[in-house]
């Protein structure tokens, strides 16, 4: 499994805060979205926004970064504390 | 030099974190603060609260990453970083950056510098709430241009 969080305004868009997503071997980041696209299609516009951000493990990642079962990924919108 | 960071709802004395700095080393010459207060406008809109959400866990992994970047790059005696979350009204504090150092312009520069790696890194998300209804405040590119001027100094 695969922790997969959403935030803010792309959490609301997504209707969707967090889920479990079953993975038994290592994948990109990329190709961890496009499963999850391909489960909920409608979801394409938001999650794949260009400004969209992902983290794995609660860094920031590329979509060429490896995730595994274990790991916590996050995609979020650009940031605005302070 | 370990940094302090705090992420919470409790609102915070910026009297007391400038003396908690203080009674760290005599050999600190100059203290800067910021203080960043929720406004009761933003562009051109009444806003009678806020809600500021985060990811909890990398929130502050984020801030100390930056808190390190700054203590690589200027001699600093202390680096304090207190962000809130929750809900807001207009005057309340949100965030406090405390920086010392032996003489000001390091700790003046790290301050600066703190402000604008928060503002751009830091997975924290603000939403208005105003009589017209709430929005989710929409990045801002010149707090790019803030963080990305430090990239060249």
């Amino acid at each position: 499994m695969i922790k997969v969080l959403f935030f803010a305004k792309l959490r609301e868009s997504l209707g969707c805060g967090s889920l479990e997503w079953p993975v038994q071997e290592p994948l990109s980041l990329k190709d961890l979205r496009d499963q999850i696209i391909a489960r909920h299609p409608e979801w394409e516009p938001d999650l794949c926004a260009q400004n969209v951000i992902a983290a794995v493990n609660q860094a920031v990642a590329a979509p060429h970064e490896v995730v595994q079962p274990g790991d916590e990924v996050a995609f979020y919108p650009p940031v605005t504390g302070g | 030099m370990e940094p302090l960071i705090r992420v919470g709802e409790a609102d915070f004395d910026v009297g007391v974190e400038v003396q908690r700095v203080l009674a760290m080393a005599d050999t600190i010459g100059g203290v800067v603060n910021f203080v960043g207060v929720m406004r009761s406008n933003n562009d051109g809109r009444a806003v009678e609260a806020m809600h500021l959400e985060h990811y909890p866990g990398m929130t502050e992994k984020a801030l100390a990453a930056i808190a390190q970047q700054a203590s690589e790059r200027w001699s600093l005696e202390a680096i304090t970083v207190i962000h809130r979350v929750g809900l807001f009204k207009p005057g309340d504090q949100i965030v406090l950056v405390v920086t010392a150092a032996s003489h000001r312009g390091e700790a003046f520069q790290a301050c600066e510098f703190i402000m604008d790696f928060l503002k751009t890194r830091a997975p924290f998300w603000k939403k208005e709430i105003t009589a017209q209804g709430e929005f989710w405040v929409d990045a801002r590119s010149s707090d790019d241009s803030a963080a990305d001027r430090w990239q060249s100094t």
